[in-house]
Parts: structure tokens; C-alpha cells; sequence
């Protein structure tokens, strides 16, 4: 296990400090794309156009809806924490907490 | 015939009438009448018999009537004839009185001439004589019936706006239920403690409202807190995915081919923007989460002195720190609580100590020397965490460059120090500047069994060793180096057995024991740190200004180094080192605030070839054991 309290300085907010780690994410070389999804499926914020955004929210959360229901069926006490689908061209990752999705795709192959 | 019949009745009654003509007179004189347009004819046409015939026959029914014969397929005349002449029909009204309407004729009939003034009963009887014998005639029935009248019939309607619909679909999973009961089981504990807390209720649930709205406004982007951290780590797993994998697999095979000598793999670097113009000035491994290290940044150079920081890193997100302290003089020593590993001591080159708390989310720190009226004078060079004193709290050691070792104690809210001990000003400076002139502690390292017994490094070169029980003097002071003593430790394993480096080039390691180090290694240039592996008590690692990295294994080779890598770019002076306790990684900071991570190859981390046919004792033992054998081979 690791640490996983979070620092901030005492004038950013918790929200403040999740948009700097995303920002980080979004600048890191070879993420094509990142996107956060509600609990309706509804993509709040992304880097990618509409449509594929649209695409991925969809596909992506029913996916992880099918995933998470797989994993509770056989442990209800167990919960998805996320999930990775690699390629040919690029890995896409998603990451759940509390019905909120991220989903970040990468190439990683540089 | 009968008209033929009629005309001969006639002139026979005429013939009669002139035979008696003569009875009357107004038969008399008649003559013959002839009518006008009388058929004039012959005497012998007159005397012509004409016979009339007299038949049954009617002259007006038809003579020639002809009918389809469906049995012949033609028409056939038909030759008899209803031959039957009516000449005058009327119809009667006798009734038989024996029939029954005749009968009921005859009763009406008494009855009427029964009717007025008589009796009541008798009419009754009567009536009810008249109502058994009463029968429906089949001809000539008549029932009487009446009808009210038929309201019309109207309709009305009204009709109500349906009912709000909407569609419902759900799913029963496993951790659907299971959720539902969680759920259910919480609300009845809520409902538990407001029955019997009620006057704490108004404030939880005012705090609660906040809560609620709180989270309401919050639900966008800062659930996703624990998400996003472990993408980004994801992603940085990803990019440096081969650097992961040599990290945990990668053991270098050609070590075999290289006989003694060892290498290091250079694995990931990190580095922070804002730490650009800062030096590493201390590293120290974290030992409950042995993936975290802190880093101190600040200047050793007394003219460049700024900020300072103190970050956290993981081997598991190089890109970004995890933890970041700004902190307003620059860091010079860092150390991290054995037990409870959010506890950070930090000393800082103004001279004041702080204590940070991890787990608080603030970026101050939760105690500080400031205020207090037994801080440091000058730069703070080492802390080191104690064993909590006899109250349970917790206390730490500093030693600065002002000369003196304190102890401060954490109680409730502010530090609290203890002087130990005040280094020994040495004998070349003169009797009246000796209060003024300090003797600057360069480092200091606690003894791993007796922690009551240190030692501490001097700016002249010397070592002294102390305790914590002694204030007063030192127990054994030894001349180390002819110039600053940078660092000094005690092997891990061997009670006796320290090891020193200084600016003199020279690493030296010594038995407390005895006066003389035991044995002496001169690298190139200036060493600045350095440090025992933890797994072995014979392998130690060496930094110099040069940015090489020194790993000796007195075992092995008693007098080179197994490897002298150069791990950092030109005119990068490579500042400290440390060992991970747990992996056979090494960390190293430069003065350009990076810190490089480097894997130790196979030959550097040798264990003890085992003998055939003996078991291999593990554990500390076999370290001392393996010390004590160098030692006594040197005596």
C-alpha cells in the first residue's frame, strides 16, 4: 500500500488540486486524450472533439458498468477501481471512483 | 244458360201473364211491343227450331286455362274447372251457444242484467267466478299493457387526466442487494442515535446540512481524487515501463563474465521545476512505505541562500512529487520517524527545527523551533528521531553548526528542548575567542542498539563519540580527517564498527575500539556522503564531487572499490546517497536539485558463498560475524 492522503497548500481546494494533477496528465507526452465522465455517463470534461468524446463516454461506461457488476456479482464486498484495455495502437485506461469515471488514452510506445 | 233460361222464364211469365190477361185489365189491350232496332226477320227464320241447352256450366269461368307441368316440362291445359258462381254472400253473427264464445256471451249477458243495486260479495264472486273462468282466446287476445315514459337517455362522461407515467426498469445483481441491505443497516443505526442523542442533534445536523451542500456543490470533479492519482501513476507506469520492469527483474547476467566488479543501472530520475536553482542537501527512505523518500532542497553556499523545499517522492509517480513543503530558508537535514512515518523532522539552515505531519493536509508544519528560545543560532546540519521518551512523547536530536546537540521534545503544541551536549572547541583557537568561535557539527549518527551512545562529525576534521547520559564531556573523540567530516555512521550490524568520509578524499572505517581507522580508502576528489547497505555489513557506498558513485564490499575486495560509476552529467557534484532497506535500489542528489535512482547489479549485492554441505545461517549474526572476521585479520 501506498500513502494516499493528498497535499494541497492552504489557499487551493481539493477540486483545484485534482485539475492540476489532470493538467498534468493532459501535458504528459504520449496521452492522447483525457475525459471524466459522471454517474449518467455524461462526459464533464475532456481534451478530445465531441464526437469521439461522445463515443468514448458511452462505450467506455457501459464497459465499466458491465466490469464493476461482473466484479461485485462474484464479491459484493469488492468494488472496481479500474480498468485497462491495451491495443494495437494505444492503451486506454479507466479509472473509477464513485460512479465518476476518468479515462485517459495513451500511447506508450514511443 | 242462364240468360237463354231467363228469357224463356220471361216469355213464359209473359205467355202467363196474356193467358190471365184476361183476368185483368191491365193486361188487356196489350199489344206487342217491338223495341226499335228488333232483328227483322223471316216467317221461316221465325219458324226455326233453336235449340236452347240448359247446363251446370258458369259462362264466366275461364275455358282455356293453362298451367306449367314441371312433371312433363310443358304447358298443359287445364280441362277441369271450379264451375262455381257466387252470386250473393253475408255473413252472419250466430254464435253457437255451446261454443265458447258463445258462452261468454251469455255470462256478459247476466251480468248485465245483474248489475245495478245488487250486493258487494256478489259482485265479488262474481268477479272472481268471472276472473277463473277468464282464458285467453287465441284469436281474439288482447293484452293490455301501459308504458311509462321512457326518459331519454343521456350520456355523460368525464374523464381525469391519467396519471403521471414513467418507465422503470432495474436490475437484481448480488451487490445490488448487498448494497440495499449496507444502506438499510446504516440508516437504522442512524435512527439508533437520534433516539438517543437528541440535543447533539441540532449541531450534527446543522454540520450535516453543510456536509450535504458541501458535497452537492463538490460532486463534480473532486470525487475524482483517488481516480486521478492512480491514472497519473498509470500513465507514468506506462511511459517508463521498461525502467518498472528493470526495476523489479532486471539483473544483470554479464556481471558474471566481470569477475568482481559490479554496475549500477541508472532507473528513474526526479526532478521539479520549482527546485531548479535549489541543491539536495538530504534524502531519507521512508521505512513503513519503502517506495516514498523525501528529498530536503536547499544551498550549501552560504551567499546563495533562498527558499527551501521538502518533497516527497514515490518510485511510483517520478514525474511529480507526492508531497510538496515550501518552506522559507533553504533545508539542510531531513529525517524521517522510524514508526510513525508521517511524523518529518526538518532542519533548516536559519536554525530552526520543524516537525511536518503528513497526514495533515496543510503546508505548514505542526511544530516549529521559531519562537522557541533554545533554537539554533546557526544552520541546523542533522536531526535524528529518538525513541519516544518516558512520557510517550515524541523527541528528536539536532546538532548544528553552532556546536550544539539539543533535544527537543514534542509536548502538546510547541517543541520543548534539552541541551545534550556542546561540541568542544578545538585547541588552535585562542582562549578568548573560544566562546565565540563555534566548532560546527557536520553530522550525526545514533548508535542502532545503544541509542544513548552518538556520534558526531566535526568542520575540523574530528569525531567525537557521546551519550545522551554525559553532558559534559565526550566520551572518545578521534581525529578523523584533516578536513570536514561530512558524514558519519554506524555500520548497521557490527556494534563497533563506524564508517566516516570528508572532504580530505578519504573514506575511513573504524572500530571505536581503537584510535586508528581500520581501514582507509582515498577516492579522486572530495567525498560527500556516505552510506551502509542494509543487507550486508561489509558493503558500504561512497558520493564524490566528481559525480562518481563508489561501492566498495570489504568481503570481496578489501581494497578497491567493485564499482566507480559516473551516474551524473559533467560538473553535477553528486551531494548525498542513500540505500533503499527494502530494494536493491540507491538513491543519489546532485546539486542541481535531481535525484537519479540506481539499481545495484547482482555483483554488488553478494552474499556469502555457502560452503557445501553446511546450512547457511541467516541474519545479523552472519553480518557481524562477517565483520569481526575482516577485523580480527587486520589486529
Amino acid at each position: 500500500m501506498f500513502c494516499s492522503s493528498l497535499l494541497f497548500c492552504s489557499c487551493y481546494s481539493v477540486q483545484a488540486e485534482v485539475e492540476d494533477t489532470l493538467k498534468r496528465i493532459q501535458g504528459i507526452n504520449g496521452v492522447i486524450g483525457t475525459i471524466v465522465v459522471n454517474a449518467e455517463g455524461i462526459p464533464i470534461k475532456t481534451t478530445l472533439d465531441n464526437s469521439t468524446t461522445v463515443q468514448y463516454a458511452g462505450l467506455l461506461h457501459q464497459l465499466t458498468m458491465k466490469a464493476r457488476s461482473t466484479v461485485r456479482d462474484i464479491d459484493p464486498q469488492n468494488d472496481l477501481t479500474f480498468l485497462r484495455i491495451r491495443s494495437k495502437k494505444h492503451e486506454i485506461m479507466v479509472s473509477t471512483d464513485k460512479e465518476y469515471l476518468l479515462i485517459v488514452i495513451q500511447n506508450p510506445t514511443e | 244458360m242462364a240468360k237463354g233460361v231467363k228469357a224463356i222464364g220471361k216469355k213464359k211469365d209473359e205467355e202467363e201473364g196474356l193467358d190471365t190477361a184476361e183476368g185483368e185489365e191491365w193486361m188487356q189491350g196489350k199489344t206487342l211491343v217491338k223495341p226499335p232496332d228488333q232483328l227483322e226477320l223471316t216467317e221461316a227464320e221465325l219458324n226455326e227450331e233453336i235449340t236452347r241447352v240448359l247446363t251446370a256450366n258458369n259462362p264466366n269461368a275461364p275455358q282455356n286455362v293453362v298451367r306449367y307441368s314441371f312433371k312433363e316440362g310443358c304447358y298443359k291445359p287445364i280441362v277441369f274447372v271450379d264451375q262455381m258462381a257466387i252470386h250473393f254472400e253475408l255473413e252472419g253473427n250466430l254464435v253457437h251457444k255451446e261454443s265458447d264464445e258463445g258462452r261468454r256471451l251469455t255470462a256478459k249477458q247476466a251480468e248485465v242484467d245483474d248489475g245495478g243495486g245488487d250486493e258487494r260479495p256478489d259482485n265479488v264472486v262474481i268477479k272472481a267466478s268471472k276472473r277463473e273462468q277468464k282464458l285467453t282466446n287465441q284469436f281474439n287476445f288482447n293484452e293490455r299493457a301501459s308504458q311509462t315514459l321512457n326518459n331519454p337517455p343521456r350520456d355523460i362522461s368525464c374523464q381525469t387526466e391519467p396519471p403521471p407515467r414513467a418507465n422503470f426498469s432495474a436490475t437484481a445483481n448480488q451487490w445490488e442487494i448487498y448494497d440495499f441491505y449496507t444502506e438499510e443497516l446504516q440508516r437504522r443505526e442512524k435512527s439508533k442515535e437520534k433516539h438517543e442523542g437528541q440535543f447533539v442533534n441540532k449541531e450534527e445536523d446543522k454540520n450535516k446540512k453543510k456536509m450535504i451542500q458541501a458535497e452537492i456543490q463538490n460532486d463534480d470533479i473532486s470525487q475524482l481524487t483517488k481516480a486521478v492519482k492512480i491514472i497519473e501513476r498509470m500513465v507514468n507506469q506506462n511511459i517508463f515501463d521498461d525502467v518498472a520492469q528493470d526495476f523489479m527483474y532486471f539483473d544483470d547476467a554479464s556481471d558474471e563474465f566481470r569477475g568482481e566488479k559490479g554496475t549500477l543501472l541508472p532507473l528513474w530520475t526526479f526532478q521539479y521545476d520549482k527546485a531548479k536553482s535549489l541543491s539536495v542537501t538530504a534524502l531519507c527512505w521512508n521505512h513503513k512505505y519503502n517506495d516514498l523518500f523525501a528529498v530536503g532542497l536547499g544551498s550549501h553556499e552560504f551567499t546563495q541562500q533562498g527558499g527551501g523545499m521538502v518533497l516527497f517522492y514515490t518510485l511510483k509517480n517520478p514525474n511529480y512529487p507526492e508531497f510538496i513543503f515550501n518552506t522559507a530558508s533553504g533545508v539542510m537535514c531531513v529525517d524521517i520517524h522510524e514508526h510513525l512515518s508521517y511524523l518529518v523532522a526538518v532542519g533548516l539552515y536559519d536554525g530552526c527545527v520543524a516537525v511536518y505531519n503528513l497526514k495533515k493536509k496543510t503546508d505548514q508544519p505542526i511544530y516549529n523551533s521559531r519562537a522557541s528560545s533554545g533554537k539554533h543560532t546557526s544552520a541546523v546540519m542533522q536531526v535524528k528521531w529518538q525513541k519516544d521518551d518516558l512520557d510517550s512523547n515524541h523527541n528528536f536530536i539536532s546538532v548544528s553548526a553552532g556546536g550544539r546537540v539539543v533535544s527537543w521534545t514534542l509536548v502538546k503544541h510547541e517543541l520543548v528542548f534539552t541541551d545534550i551536549i556542546k561540541l568542544p572547541v578545538i585547541d588552535t583557537i585562542p582562549d578568548d575567542l573560544k566562546d565565540v568561535v563555534p566548532t560546527v557539527g557536520t553530522s550525526l549518527d545514533f548508535h542502532k542498539q545503544k541509542d544513548y551512545s552518538f556520534l558526531v562529525g566535526t568542520e575540523h576534521g574530528k569525531i567525537h563519540k557521546g551519550s545522551k547520559y554525559y553532558s559534559s564531556k565526550f566520551l572518545e573523540t578521534y581525529d578523523a580527517h584533516f578536513m570536514t567530516v561530512t558524514r558519519v555512521r554506524w555500520n548497521p550490524f557490527h556494534p563497533d564498527v563506524f564508517i566516516s568520509c570528508g572532504w580530505d578524499w578519504m573514506v575511513k572505517i573504524w572500530d571505536q575500539t581503537m584510535k586508528s581507522p581500520v581501514f582507509t580508502f582515498e577516492l579522486k576528489t572530495s567525498v560527500t556522503d556516505v552510506a551502509w547497505a542494509p543487507y550486508s555489513s561489509t558493503v558500504f557506498a561512497a558520493v564524490t564531487t566528481d559525480g562518481k558513485v563508489h561501492v566498495f564490499d570489504l568481503n570481496i575486495n578489501k581494497y578497491e572499490a567493485l564499482c566507480q560509476q559516473k551516474v551524473v552529467s559533467k560538473k553535477t557534484r553528486l551531494l548525498h546517497i542513500e540505500f533503499n532497506p527494502v530494494h536493491p535500489i540507491i538513491i543519489v542528489g546532485d546539486d542541481r536539485g535531481h535525484v537519479t535512482s540506481l539499481k545495484l547489479s547482482p555483483n554488488l549485492r553478494k552474499k556469502p558463498k555457502e560452503k557445501k554441505g553446511q546450512e547457511m545461517p541467516k541474519g545479523p549474526e552472519v553480518e557481524i560475524a562477517k565483520m569481526e572476521q575482516l577485523l580480527s585479520s587486520l589486529r
